[in-house]
């Protein structure tokens, strides 16, 4: 019998994905519990029980003051330690999206996500390329996934940059894939430095992304799915169910199993 | 102490970079070189100078940001600064974060009264005196904003835009009626002591008046008020419901629930239906498990006034439509339709004859309310899968902004049904979410009126959409399922006097202590504290053991939960504030007391000939790109794709369908992360008819919406409808013969195609009393309109179909009749043509022809399917070609139907056809399924890219690149 990996997903102020998050989580066998960040707060003992803490998409306090600023002083100020604590264990943590910007502003993970290059919050799908080494990313080369966001550059200083090219922690970049060719869309859809749209910290055990795997987790997900379908239609053949970012989920089930 | 702290950027600043962009395109002329954005936030809170530069810090990103306390720097040698921040009492999101993290920092809550406040600093060079006091017209509100523009080296003094209320303790005023009809109608225009508009007929104050002598009193002005909003146009429906001519039952229960009726009685065991009309939303049963609902509303007036603000609240408004449904559901999808005037439309218009209250642009307007369903719709993590955008001249004076809501709800928990609901005496009133303040005060009311110099500013709101996110959590996610409230509904139209009296009919009563409510600032008189409609609250009733537990959810979320009172079943809603009674009135009187105003229309006489062929232009091919480069059939792709549709992790068919990105017609969702089964979305909005017949623009609204979730894969069979009639001039007997042929369509149409009405608004004010730029009088009455929203549930999201062609060597099908019937046709317009034939729906020739093409998607023979809308055929085709980056080849030279013409045969607008493209080895299933149905294999998918169709004695052929070209162009700097 495999262990079952205990996920604890952060919620309130404005956070909203974490619903389909545990979804996804819970498809592929693993527990988990979206729990208030004031609940944690309240009783930080729950992180101790934890294999798996995320840090969802959203928009809380509505991105103002800057996103993920106002959650991320939160989460400093009242569960840093907690958190430090968490991840010496060998645990796993993710923020997507606005989770990634949470965790920046917390200063679990460097850099800044700052307003797109087109200052206009955007909703569309990008392909990433696998750089860096990550638990959450074993095995997978390329991924197609959407982003939704007005804030997700990724800026670091340059020192800063360096240094997480150096030690492998750039763990993916935006590439010309299948959807920017299908679509002829850019590659980069904010002007993110290095075209980066995901780091690690903690030997990959921590990942911070700007795209969201938990939103392409089924074929029918695929923003060209019904163009697709059309050539297994004419050859006969079944169209697969699985989305590109149902591996990212199983890899961190994998992890503890 | 008052201090300021001001953050400005240290890197690249794209927000000042497409502010400039933005400059630079509204005024090519000023000489514009470059901007800088500085955030200011003002802090009116007892702070030490080590708190304020800890708090500083916290507001500031290291990496990317510097700040400064009290002084401003100007990080570039200005010509120039524009300050532009809120007015007092306007909800400022951004201020009540950096009260929050300020709090955080500093570890303990600021006192009662004592804010941040947001503003923003902007240096410019390159720009004249003149030119910055233009940007700052442009770049600001007044009716919620003030801007004021700073030479170079001036002080920037520090602003506390602070409520003040001055004035007497806030008490009730008794309201002498006992006077003449004049002046009772005065007031019903003017207000008490013109306080705003009661919009009661006289027939009504009348009615209030006697009532109170019978009690021996006058009606104190909460009494008053509160029957006024009661009793509005807005909240009772009178025009609907009231009898009209012959129809002594009101056209509302004759023909639009009248409809339902015997739809569902006709389908039996196959009624889908669960809740109808008598609740927030409607709703239809998902699967033994769930239900979905749907609710569209109108937020027209405000929006023409504030456009961000308007449409912010009119979205997160219809959320709470859906968290009021039952017990609560939870939102999973926003729809939106904005009808507007041409963004280019340079006419100025005024709300007063000194020219003083100018209306904003046309551009602004649309600019401003696709940022409000933006900032609404993506911060409360709602998907926003499809909308339209529809223009027309009769959209300028006040706009119409539609935004829809669908939530799914457990049809139970344990024993508990969660769609129905009932507070009980002994209840707790209980108010969640947001203050109360002076915002929003008659807006039920205002509604009910046209817009006008007398509209008053205080009518617009400007929704929080975390706020009530986090209420959102704690309902839906919590609360709702512990089962610790017995009834809740939204406070929307009438603030707590709407929510509260529509409750206490369920309870049989209720008291109310005013006092209790959480208020934005001292000073509110009673009336104000209870007809306001301050946003993002609701009002639960919560049975008394179960209010600790509540409370300490609420808590925990961090919103506010507040007992203001009792339900009761003494039969009376009776209001106290500081310890006096300023109201006590009976429910039978406050709800049913309304008398009944009997209704008078009159027959429009309209000439429906058709205009000579000559008017029939030449160049086809240039018709084509110049039809697709108008902005009520262009690519609005810019909207969709700031509009978040995939959060959730719901979405199956986009809203920007095939390579070439076609905004589609139709979306499906598939809400229930274990079931496959899809939920269909549609919309038919097709108002240009009603210049020529309301009737069948009505059927044809119904027709178009059915068919565009038929073309994405949904069945007729298993569709609910929504109506939201936008009317205007509503008192005047040839617009209520307009809105009375509208609704004997709607009866019609449903029947025929069995789709049942499931809820539904109205709006019946839409006009615009003002001046034009010479100062005379103007009148800009909106198009009748109606929009029908659908609603459906499919077996196998697998089986969706899209817009776009799929591969080269599929066949092209038209199926339906195409008719000459270009009156009121996009093309037309563009001609300027006013004259002719309308679209009229045969419904049960179409009926057959969706069952047939139902069947061969869910068969899956169909690579495409495109109804055929504004613009015709020819519009159509184009859109699927561009969508699907493929050419296509067709001849239409004997298309079945009674289209002579070239112009016809392209532009024609006859209802009940859809565009299907089939893969060759499904042909004779496909044309099988179609035996007996209006159909035409009119040509195939090629891989040349471009268009080409054969007509008789001439051949139109449009490179691809052309097409997609002009079908972008409108919106392209968007």
């Amino acid at each position: 019998m495999k262990k079952k990996p205990y996920v604890v997903i952060f919620s309130g102020y404005g956070l909203n994905t974490e619903d389909e998050t545990k979804a996804v989580f819970e498809q592929i066998g693993a527990t988990a519990d979206i729990m208030h960040l004031n609940e944690v707060i309240a009783e930080p003992a729950i992180l101790k029980k934890a294999d798996v803490a995320v840090f969802p998409g959203g928009f809380s306090y509505g991105d103002d003051t800057g996103s993920g600023k106002a959650y991320g002083n939160r989460v400093k100020q009242h569960l840093g330690k907690e958190l430090d604590a968490f991840l010496e264990r060998d645990t796993l943590l993710i923020g997507i999206c606005n989770g990634f910007q949470i965790i920046t502003s917390a200063g679990i993970l460097p850099g800044a996500l700052i307003a797109n290059d087109s200052a206009r919050y955007i909703d569309r799908w990008v392909d990433l390329e696998v750089v860096g080494d990550s638990p959450w990313l074993k095995g997978i080369k390329t991924l197609s996934v959407p982003i939704a966001h007005g804030e997700g550059k990724y800026y670091a200083p340059k020192g800063t940059l360096d240094g997480l090219r150096d030690d492998g922690r750039i763990a993916l970049r935006y590439v010309e894939g299948e959807t920017a060719k299908h679509f002829d869309i850019p590659a980069n859809p904010n002007g993110s430095l290095e075209n980066i749209a995901g780091i690690t910290a903690r030997n990959g055990r921590v990942l911070g992304l700007m795209p969201h795997p938990e939103r392409a987790v089924r074929f029918t997900q695929l923003p060209h799915w019904t163009w697709l379908k059309e050539e297994y239609v004419r050859n006969g053949k079944r169209m697969p169910v699985d989305g590109p970012g149902l591996q990212l989920f199983k890899n961190a089930v994998e992890y503890f199993a | 102490m008052t201090a300021r702290i001001a953050i400005s950027a240290k890197i690249e600043d794209a927000r000042a970079k497409s502010l400039l962009h933005r400059l630079k395109t509204v005024f090519p002329k000023s000489g514009i070189q470059a901007a800088f954005v500085v955030s200011i936030y003002t802090v009116d809170a007892e702070l030490t100078p080590e708190e304020m530069e800890k708090s500083a810090q916290r507001l500031a990103n290291p990496l990317t940001e510097t700040y400064s306390l009290n002084e401003v720097l100007a990080p570039i040698s200005p010509d120039c600064a524009i300050e532009i921040g809120f007015l007092p009492g306007v909800t400022d999101n951004t201020g009540r974060t950096a009260k929050e993290t300020t709090e955080d920092c500093i570890g303990r809550k600021f006192k009662e009264g004592d804010a941040v406040y947001s503003s923003m600093l902007l240096f410019l060079t390159g720009v004249s005196p003149e030119d910055a006091r233009t940007f700052a017209r442009e770049l600001h509100n007044p009716l919620i904003e003030r801007a004021r523009v700073f030479a170079p080296g001036e002080k920037v003094p520090v602003v506390v835009p602070k409520v003040h209320l001055n004035g007497r303790a806030p008490h009730a005023d008794e309201v002498d009626l006992d006077v003449s009809d004049e002046q009772l109608q005065k007031m019903s225009r003017e207000g008490i002591k013109g306080r705003g508009p009661l919009a009661l007929s006289l027939r009504s104050m009348k009615a209030i008046r006697d009532h109170f002598k019978t009690q021996g009193r006058n009606p104190t002005d909460v009494e008053l008020e509160s029957l006024a909003q009661t009793w509005s146009e807005h909240c009772k429906h009178t025009i609907f419901n009231d009898p009209l001519d012959e129809i002594s039952d009101g056209i509302y229960r004759r023909y639009i629930k009248g409809a339902t009726e015997k739809i569902r009685k006709t389908k039996g065991k196959k009624d889908f239906c669960v809740s109808v009309f008598k609740d927030n939303a409607g709703a239809i049963a998902f699967d033994k498990d769930y239900l979905v609902t749907h609710k569209v509303e109108t937020h027209n007036s405000p929006s023409g006034l504030d456009p961000f603000g308007g449409s912010v609240t009119a979205i997160v408004g219809v959320n709470r439509d859906c968290l009021g449904f039952g017990l609560g559901a939870k939102p999973i999808a926003n729809t939106y339709g904005f009808c507007v005037a041409d963004p280019n439309d340079q006419k100025e218009l005024f709300r007063d004859k000194g020219k003083q209250q100018p209306l904003l642009p046309a551009r602004r307007i649309l600019e401003g309310v696709v940022k409000g369903i933006n900032a609404g719709g993506n911060q409360s993590g709602i998907p926003t899968p499809i909308g339209f955008v529809a223009v027309d001249p009769s959209f300028r004076g006040k706009p119409l902004v539609f935004g829809g809501t669908v939530g799914l709800i457990p049809r139970k928990r344990g024993a508990r049904k969660l769609y129905e609901k009932r507070a009980r005496p002994g209840d707790h009133i209980v108010m969640i979410g947001g203050r109360v303040g002076l915002d929003g005060i008659h807006g039920a009311t205002f509604s009910s009126e046209s817009l006008s110099a007398g509209s008053p500013a205080s009518a617009v709101q400007i929704g929080d959409p975390i706020t009530q996110k986090k209420f959102s959590d704690a309902l839906i996610r919590e609360a709702r399922d512990a089962g610790l409230y017995s009834s809740i509904t939204d406070d929307g139209a009438g603030g707590l006097s709407g929510s509260v009296g529509e409750m206490s009919r369920e309870a049989g009563g209720c008291e109310v202590e005013l006092e209790k409510v959480p208020l934005k600032y001292p000073g509110l008189s009673p009336w104000q504290i209870w007809l306001s409609e301050s946003q993002e609250r609701m009002t639960l009733a919560v049975p008394k053991a179960k209010w600790r537990k509540l409370k300490a959810i609420f808590d925990r979320h961090d919103v506010e939960a507040t007992v203001i009172g009792t339900f009761t079943k003494s039969g009376r809603v009776i209001v106290r504030h500081g310890g006096c009674e300023v109201m006590n009135v009976s429910l039978g009187f406050l709800h049913d007391g309304r008398p009944i105003e009997p209704q008078k229309s009159a027959k429009t006489g309209r000439s429906l000939k058709n205009p000579p062929e000559e008017v029939r232009n030449a160049d086809l091919g240039r018709t084509l790109l110049e039809l697709l480069a108008r902005p009520g059939i262009g690519s609005i792709a810019f909207i969709s794709d700031q509009y978040d549709h995939e959060v959730q992790g719901s979405s199956v068919t986009k809203p920007l369908q095939g390579r070439g990105r076609v905004n589609a017609d139709a979306a499906i969702i598939r809400p229930v992360p274990d079931s496959n089964k899809g939920v269909v979305l549609s919309h038919g909005n097709t108002p240009w008819y009603s210049r020529i017949d309301s009737y069948a623009m009505a059927a044809a609204a119904i027709d178009t919406a059915i068919r565009n979730a038929v073309c994405a894969g949904a069945s007729r069979k298993y569709l609910a409808i929504l109506d939201n009639f936008c009317w205007s001039s509503s008192e005047e007997p040839d617009r209520l013969y307009e809105l009375k042929e509208a609704a004997r369509a709607c009866y019609d149409t449903a029947i025929a195609y069995g789709t049942p009405f499931i809820s539904g608004k109205d709006s019946m004010f839409n006009d615009f009393r003002g001046f034009d730029a010479s100062g005379n009088d103007t009148h800009i009455a909106a198009l009748p309109t109606l929009l029908i929203s659908a609603i459906g549930v499919i077996p196998d999201v697998e089986k969706a179909v899209t817009l776009d062609l799929k591969r080269v060597g599929d066949l092209m099908y038209l199926v339906g009749e195409t008719n000459d019937e270009l009156g009121a046709s996009e093309y037309y317009s563009m001609l300027g043509e006013q004259r002719g034939d309308v679209p009229r729906v045969d419904a049960k020739k179409n009926a057959k022809a969706y069952d047939a093409l139902t069947t061969a998607i869910e068969k899956g023979l169909v690579a495409s399917a495109l109804g055929v809308g504004r613009g015709g055929l020819a519009v159509a085709l184009a859109k699927s070609a561009i969508a699907g980056k493929l050419g296509a080849r067709v001849n239409l030279e004997s298309l079945p139907g009674m289209a002579k013409t070239a112009g016809a045969t392209l532009f024609s607008e006859s209802q009940g056809r859809v565009l299907v493209s089939v893969r060759r080895d499904a042909q004779k299933e496909f044309e099988k399924l179609l035996k007996g149905i209006p159909l035409a294999n009119i040509g195939e998918v090629v891989q040349a890219a471009s268009v080409s169709i054969k007509l008789p004695g001439q051949e139109v052929e449009v490179s691809l690149s052309q097409l997609t070209n002009a079908h972008r162009s409108f919106f392209k700097e968007w």
